[in-house]
């Protein structure tokens, strides 16, 4: 049956009108990163006076943007990986055993969630600073500090979401493997692991763009070493000038890899959140 | 599902050599009951270290008179029991008057920013429910704001916002006519419409993709069913998507809410480190008056009194929506 015409304008005015207001901005983006320095002083024009690729050369000898590539790089891979493993072992720790606290547990991780980051802020820095005299670890101002940090924030979430994609997985699966002589994590990463992977995945890209994102605590804990693209981007406007054809550019750069990686994986994302948070 | 499971014991009892087995099987139940804590080891000590004893530190820190000259040994700071949140609570004297009118443009924004996310969110999942040409297309575009980096996205946004050479003055004013002069769009009163537009902007995708995730549990048959009963599209929408999204809406306004409350990235980036008065978000308050007026006991003492905020509506709201969904089953 056809949908009647009243739907189907509906539909397309809808879409249409979100359609700009989505692309506004990443047209900007796009053709900013295009102009010259003039163009983007000056009077706000749709279209470059003349096509250039200076800023995206530029962009690199402004500001040390390769290095704070690579420190993003770092830390969000790397929270995004620990937060992913612990996930999946507490995910399953939750949605395969019975044990005394498991509703304490989950209920404080979650409502850490609720936490406003600022609250433990400064707490945070005191602590790492503190561990960093007594034991002589560096945690602030190192990646490691807030490799550490980051993957505590996807860490909630990540968990609710695969305590429900791991519900879904028939329990018979593991069961059968643990009576063929499986040990139980032999069980959980030949069985359970393999049959979430949509969930496991939705999981790390979500834990991925939450550390690629973050400002505040990078904007605290980080030096002129360890500076991350979070913080890094502001030095494109100086005293003096803003470049914001470079900033435009810049911000390109640093989002291609994550909105690709997001857009090939979106299919699962969608996949994942339908088991896991939403049931 | 475990009369399966005991039933196939015995024939893998058969093929496992020797009388060993007896006695791995005690051990293997020793150690299961250990697992699950095992297994929870590492988020708990993470949670425990990043998130529960700062929170507990910044409670003590929220009873004492911690200005910057204590901050290198903050336990010396004096003892100021609850003068901290007097001040944060006297709405008379110039601390707490802010204080309450940034929870007010907070709770305002945040009011404003859910209900827009969830509305368009959802318009836009349900619309395309149905399969069209360029859907696929469309479906990935829209996710562009969310998958952007906070950063990236709200400075194009800022750019767009100048008041001399931004795109919104000149589609506006030059393009348009609608307004006399150029606005200024990051300080005064327009930087409420601005945080919003931005906010609402980068959040109605999540919307979209729960929604869109909820949407592919309700079963096809529902639908033929409407449609043998002679319901049109509009009344399908009415009585079988929006009432199936009903727990699927619950958690997400939730999320939404919470995460929009304690959004800090993007008025930051938008504003910096001191956001107008219209728009003055109240993470950034905080952060303000701890980092930057240098006062780390009130700074601490407004953060616990947002963290009880927020505890109560999400308790009131999880009671509020379990006993509905109790009364639906």
């Amino acid at each position: 049956m056809a949908p009647p015409r009243s739907f189907l304008w509906s539909r397309r005015i809808f879409l249409t009108l979100l359609t700009g207001f989505v692309l506004v901005p990443v047209y900007v983006m796009v053709s900013s990163s295009l102009k010259p320095l003039a163009d983007v002083t000056g009077k706000f024009r749709w279209l470059p006076s003349e096509l250039t690729i200076r800023p995206y050369i530029d962009i690199w000898s402004t500001v040390p943007l390769a290095r704070y590539f690579v420190n993003s790089l770092v830390v969000a891979g790397a929270a995004t990986v620990c937060s992913v493993v612990i996930a999946v072992f507490s995910a399953y720790a939750v949605s395969r055993y019975e044990f005394r606290g498991k509703r304490v547990f989950t209920v404080t991780v979650l409502s850490t969630q609720m936490f406003p980051g600022i609250l433990f802020l400064l707490p945070l820095f005191l602590i790492y600073v503190n561990i960093g005299n007594a034991t002589g670890i560096a945690l602030f101002g190192s990646r490691g500090g807030l490799i550490l940090t980051y993957l505590t924030f996807s860490l909630p979430f990540s968990i609710w979401m695969l305590i429900g994609y791991f519900d879904s997985v028939p329990r018979d699966l593991d069961e059968a493997a643990l009576v063929d002589g499986c040990g139980p994590l032999g069980a959980l990463f030949r069985v359970v692991v393999p049959a979430a992977v949509p969930g496991i995945v939705a999981v790390a890209v979500y834990a991925f763009m939450t550390a690629w994102g973050e400002v505040l605590f990078a904007s605290v804990m980080t030096n002129d070493t360890t500076r991350t693209l979070a913080v890094g981007l502001q030095g494109y406007s100086t005293l003096n000038d803003v470049y914001w054809n470079q900033i435009m550019a810049a911000s390109l750069v640093v989002s291609v890899p994550v909105v690709a990686g997001f857009l090939l994986l979106q299919r699962y994302l969608v996949a994942g959140l339908t088991a896991g948070a939403v049931k | 599902m475990t009369t399966t499971a005991q039933a196939e014991r015995p024939a893998v009892r058969k093929s496992t050599p020797g009388a060993a087995r007896g006695p791995r099987r005690r051990t293997g139940r020793v150690r299961r009951v250990g697992l699950p804590y095992l297994l929870l080891l590492p988020a708990l000590l993470l949670e425990l270290l990043v998130h529960l004893v700062p929170m507990v530190i910044g409670i003590v820190m929220s009873f004492k008179e911690l200005t910057q000259f204590y901050i290198r040994d903050w336990g010396a700071a004096p003892w100021s029991a609850l003068d901290n949140y007097r001040v944060s609570v006297d709405f008379d004297a110039p601390v707490g008057e802010a204080l309450l009118h940034s929870f007010l443009v907070t709770i305002a924004f945040t009011l404003l920013s859910v209900g827009l996310c969830w509305l368009i969110g959802t318009a836009a999942a349900v619309f395309m429910q149905d399969t069209f040409r360029g859907r696929g297309l469309l479906r990935a575009l829209f996710l562009v704001p969310y998958a952007l980096p906070v950063y990236a996205a709200v400075i194009t946004w800022v750019f767009m916002f100048q008041h001399d050479n931004g795109l919104v003055n000149h589609v506006l004013h030059d393009q348009l006519g609608l307004t006399d002069k150029p606005s200024f769009w990051l300080i005064g009163d327009n930087s409420f419409i601005a945080l919003l537009t931005v906010s609402v902007w980068k959040g109605w995708p999540f919307a979209f993709l729960i929604v869109m995730a909820g949407l592919q549990n309700i079963p096809g048959e529902l639908y033929e069913a409407a449609a043998l009963d002679g319901a049109g599209v509009w009344q399908r929408i009415r009585r079988i998507t929006l009432p199936s999204l009903r727990p699927v809406n619950q958690v997400l306004v939730l999320v939404l809410f919470l995460w929009t409350f304690n959004d800090f990235n993007t008025p930051f980036v938008l504003f910096g480190r001191t956001a107008p008065e219209a728009a003055d978000l109240i993470s950034v308050h905080i952060y303000q008056a701890s980092f930057v007026t240098w006062n780390f006991g009130t700074g601490s003492a407004m953060s616990v009194l947002l963290l009880l905020f927020l505890l109560l509506v999400t308790g009131g709201y999880l009671a509020l929506t379990s006993r509905g969904r109790r009364r639906a089953s």
